[in-house]
C-alpha cells in the first residue's frame, strides 16, 4: 500500500488534491481511498488530506500515520504543523515553494533528488491557471517523483473534475510540472545550481 | 458501473435508483452532501417524478415523510446527530404507524459538548424507536443497504434507518459499484402500500388506541421486527443473486470458525478490525470478528451461533450508555445468556477520535491476557481526566468541564 498525506490550508484545494490522486489511481485499475481530516474547515486554517493506493481492496479507515509520501501545498506550514510526522526515512517529500530547501531550513533533505523535490506550484498555477491553486501541479509532480501514477491519469482525473479553461489551465500546469520534476531528477546538479 | 466517488454521492445515486417520489431535506453535517446530490438529480430531471421538499427542521422532514408515505409515495430523508433527536417524536410515529420510510443516518456524536464528528450516539439513542437499523461497513455496503432497505421497509411496512459513519464513510472517496437502473428496477418493484390515504377509498391512519388494544398494537410492531429477522437475510440472498456481491444480512462473521476471541463491532471500524485480526492470525492468535449489520431487530440467535464457542468476546462500541457503559454489549450479553465466557466492553472512537490499528492491537493484547478492564475507554487521556477530577475536588467553582479540558490541552482559543 502506498500512503500519501497532503498538507495545506483551507481554500487551497487539499481535499480535491487527495481526491484527484485517488481518481487517477482508480483509472489505472487500482484501489484507492481519499479522505480529509474532518472539521469545521476555515479558509487559511491548516487542512490535511489522505490518500491510500493499493492493488487490493483497502479496508482500514484510520488516518494515515506513516505516509510514504508527503505533499506540502503551503510551505508556511513547515514550522507550524509537524508535516514530517511518521514520514519514513526513504519517504517522498514534495513541497510547493520557489525557495530552496536550505532557505526553508530543511538542510537535512538537500541532495536527495530521487526523494525530495521543491516545485514552484503556485507560480506555475498562476501562469497557466491564473489562480494560485497548486493541486494539479503537485499531482503531476507526484506522478513524476513517485511513479505511483501516470501523468495521463492525472490529466484524465482533472478532465473528469473540471471543464473548459479551468481544465485546460490545470492540465497545462500539470504538464509543465511533470517535465520540470523529471528534468530535475535527471540533472540534479543543474537543478541545484538554478 | 465502477466509480471512484464520495460515499455521500454513492448513497445519493443508490437512493435515486430506488426512484423515491418524495425526498425531504434539512441540512446537517455530515449528511448534507447526500441530499445536496439528490437535489441536483431532481433539478436536472434525472430523478423524476420526485418531489424534493426543503423543510424548515428535522421535525418537519420526518413529518412530511410521514404524510408522503401515508399518501402512498416512496419517501426518503437523511439526517444526523441533533437532527435525529429533533425528529424523535415523528420517528416513533413513523414506525408506530407502520410507514416504510427509508432514512440515512450519517452517524455523528450528540452534544454537549458540541461535536460534528463521528460516533454512534445518535442512532443508538433511537434504537428502540421501532425502526429497523442497518449499519454499513463500507461505502459499497451503504449503497447496497439503501436498495435493500426500500424492499425490506415496503415488504414489512416498517421504516428502515441505514446508518453509515459520518465523515469516515460519507466523506471518503472510494471505489464503488453503482448498479444499473435495470438491475435495481428488477430487484425493487414499485411501491405497493399496505395502507394508503386515498380519496376514492377513504380510511384514517393514526387512531387513538386505549388500554384495550395498545399492547396488541405494540406486540405486532415487535412481531414485524421478528419477521425482519427472516426477511433481512432473504433480501440479502436475493441481492447477492441479482448483483453478484454480499451485502447486508444480519451478521457478518470474519475468521470466527475456530476463534477463541471474537471482536464484535458495527460500521466502518470493522475494516481496521479485520486488518488487525489478520495480523494477529499471522502470529497464531485464534481471533475473529463479528460485524453486526442489523442492530434492530437484534439477531440474538445469529450472534449466539457466531459467539457461542468463543472463550472471550470484546465488544467495541462507538457510543456510551452513561452510567452503565456498553449498549451493544448489553444486547450481546443477552444473546449469550447462560454461556460462560469473558466479556469486555471497549468504548472507542467517540466524537471522531480515530480508532487505529495500533490502539486496537494494544487493547487486544491486554484482552488476550485477560488484563483488560471490563469497561475500557480506548486511548483515554487519563492525565487529562485526573486533572479535572482534582479540580472539582479542590475547587467549588471549578468551571465548565469541557472548557477546562481544552485549556489543559493548550487550546488557546478557549477561555
Amino acid at each position: 500500500m502506498f500512503q500519501v498525506r497532503v498538507h495545506g490550508r483551507g481554500g487551497q484545494g487539499v481535499v480535491t488534491t487527495a481526491e484527484l490522486l485517488s481518481v487517477a489511481a482508480f483509472s489505472e485499475g487500482r484501489h484507492a481511498q481519499a479522505f480529509p481530516t474532518f472539521g469545521s474547515e476555515r479558509t487559511g486554517a491548516p487542512v490535511v488530506g489522505f490518500c491510500r493506493i493499493d492493488d487490493k481492496p483497502i479496508r482500514t479507515h484510520e488516518p494515515v500515520a506513516c505516509p510514504d509520501a508527503v505533499i506540502i501545498q503551503d510551505a508556511t506550514l513547515l514550522h507550524q504543523v509537524d508535516v514530517f510526522d511518521g514520514l519514513a526515512a526513504d519517504g517522498y517529500l514534495l513541497i510547493n515553494t520557489s525557495r530552496s530547501l536550505g532557505d526553508l531550513g530543511l538542510d537535512s533533505f538537500v541532495g536527495r533528488f530521487d526523494r525530495v523535490m521543491t516545485v514552484p506550484a503556485s507560480e506555475l498555477a498562476m501562469k497557466h491557471l491564473r489562480r494560485p491553486l497548486p493541486g494539479a501541479v503537485l499531482l503531476a509532480a507526484c506522478a513524476a517523483l513517485t511513479g505511483q501514477i501516470r501523468l495521463a491519469s492525472v490529466v484524465a482525473a482533472i478532465e473528469g473534475r473540471f471543464s473548459g479553461q479551468v481544465a485546460a489551465g490545470n492540465i497545462a500546469a500539470a504538464d509543465a510540472a511533470y517535465e520540470m520534476v523529471r528534468s530535475q531528477m535527471k540533472e540534479p546538479a543543474r537543478a541545484e545550481a538554478d | 458501473m465502477l466509480k471512484q466517488i464520495e460515499g455521500s454521492r454513492g448513497v445519493a445515486e443508490a437512493v435515486a435508483l430506488c426512484r423515491p417520489e418524495v425526498i425531504c431535506a434539512y441540512p446537517i453535517s455530515p449528511q448534507t452532501h447526500i441530499v445536496e446530490a439528490l437535489s441536483t438529480l431532481v433539478k436536472s430531471g434525472e430523478l423524476a417524478p420526485c418531489e424534493f421538499v426543503n423543510v424548515e427542521s428535522e421535525f418537519a422532514a420526518m413529518s412530511v415523510a410521514i404524510g408522503a408515505s401515508a399518501a402512498g409515495a416512496r419517501s426518503y430523508t437523511a439526517t444526523a446527530s441533533q437532527g435525529l433527536l429533533y425528529m424523535a417524536e415523528p420517528l416513533y410515529n413513523a414506525s408506530g404507524l407502520g410507514l416504510p420510510i427509508v432514512m440515512t443516518v450519517a452517524n455523528r456524536a450528540i452534544g454537549a459538548p458540541i461535536n460534528i464528528w463521528n460516533d454512534h450516539s445518535d442512532s443508538m439513542s433511537q434504537r428502540d424507536s421501532g425502526w429497523i437499523q442497518l449499519y454499513a461497513e463500507t461505502n459499497q455496503e451503504a449503497l447496497d443497504l439503501h436498495i435493500q432497505a426500500f424492499r425490506i421497509a415496503e415488504e414489512l411496512s416498517l421504516p428502515v434507518m441505514v446508518c453509515m459513519d459520518g465523515f469516515v464513510l460519507t466523506h471518503a472517496v472510494e471505489r464503488v459499484d453503482v448498479p444499473s437502473a435495470e438491475l435495481v428496477d428488477a430487484f425493487l418493484p414499485p411501491y405497493e402500500p399496505r395502507q394508503v390515504l386515498d380519496p376514492d377509498e377513504p380510511v384514517s391512519i393514526g387512531a387513538m388506541v386505549g388500554p384495550d388494544a395498545f399492547t396488541e398494537v405494540r406486540y405486532l410492531a415487535h412481531d414485524k421486527q421478528m419477521q425482519a429477522l427472516e426477511l433481512i437475510p432473504a433480501v440479502a440472498t436475493d441481492f447477492a443473486a441479482a448483483f453478484g456481491r454480499d451485502s447486508g444480512g444480519l451478521v457478518r462473521p470474519y475468521r470466527c470458525e475456530d476463534a477463541e476471541t471474537v471482536v464484535v463491532a458495527l460500521g466502518s471500524v470493522l475494516g481496521t478490525i479485520k486488518d488487525t485480526v489478520d495480523e494477529l492470525r499471522d502470529e497464531g492468535v485464534k481471533i475473529g470478528a463479528l460485524g453486526l449489520t442489523s442492530f434492530r431487530p437484534f439477531p440474538l440467535d445469529a450472534v449466539r451461533t457466531a459467539l457461542g464457542h468463543a472463550r472471550r468476546v470484546v465488544v467495541l462500541e462507538r457510543a456510551l450508555a452513561v452510567g452503565i457503559g456498553g449498549i451493544v454489549s448489553a444486547n450481546v450479553r443477552m444473546a449469550l445468556s447462560g454461556i460462560q465466557l469473558r466479556g469486555y466492553t471497549v468504548i472507542a472512537g467517540l466524537g471522531g477520535r480515530a480508532i487505529t490499528k495500533t490502539s486496537l492491537r494494544g487493547m487486544l493484547t491486554e484482552a488476550l491476557a485477560d488484563r483488560l478492564e471490563p469497561l475500557t475507554f480506548l486511548d483515554l487521556n487519563r492525565d487529562l481526566v485526573d486533572r479535572e477530577l482534582r479540580r472539582t475536588r479542590t475547587t467549588r467553582r471549578s468551571g465548565p468541564a469541557a472548557e477546562n479540558l481544552l485549556r489543559d490541552l493548550g487550546h488557546a482559543r478557549i477561555g
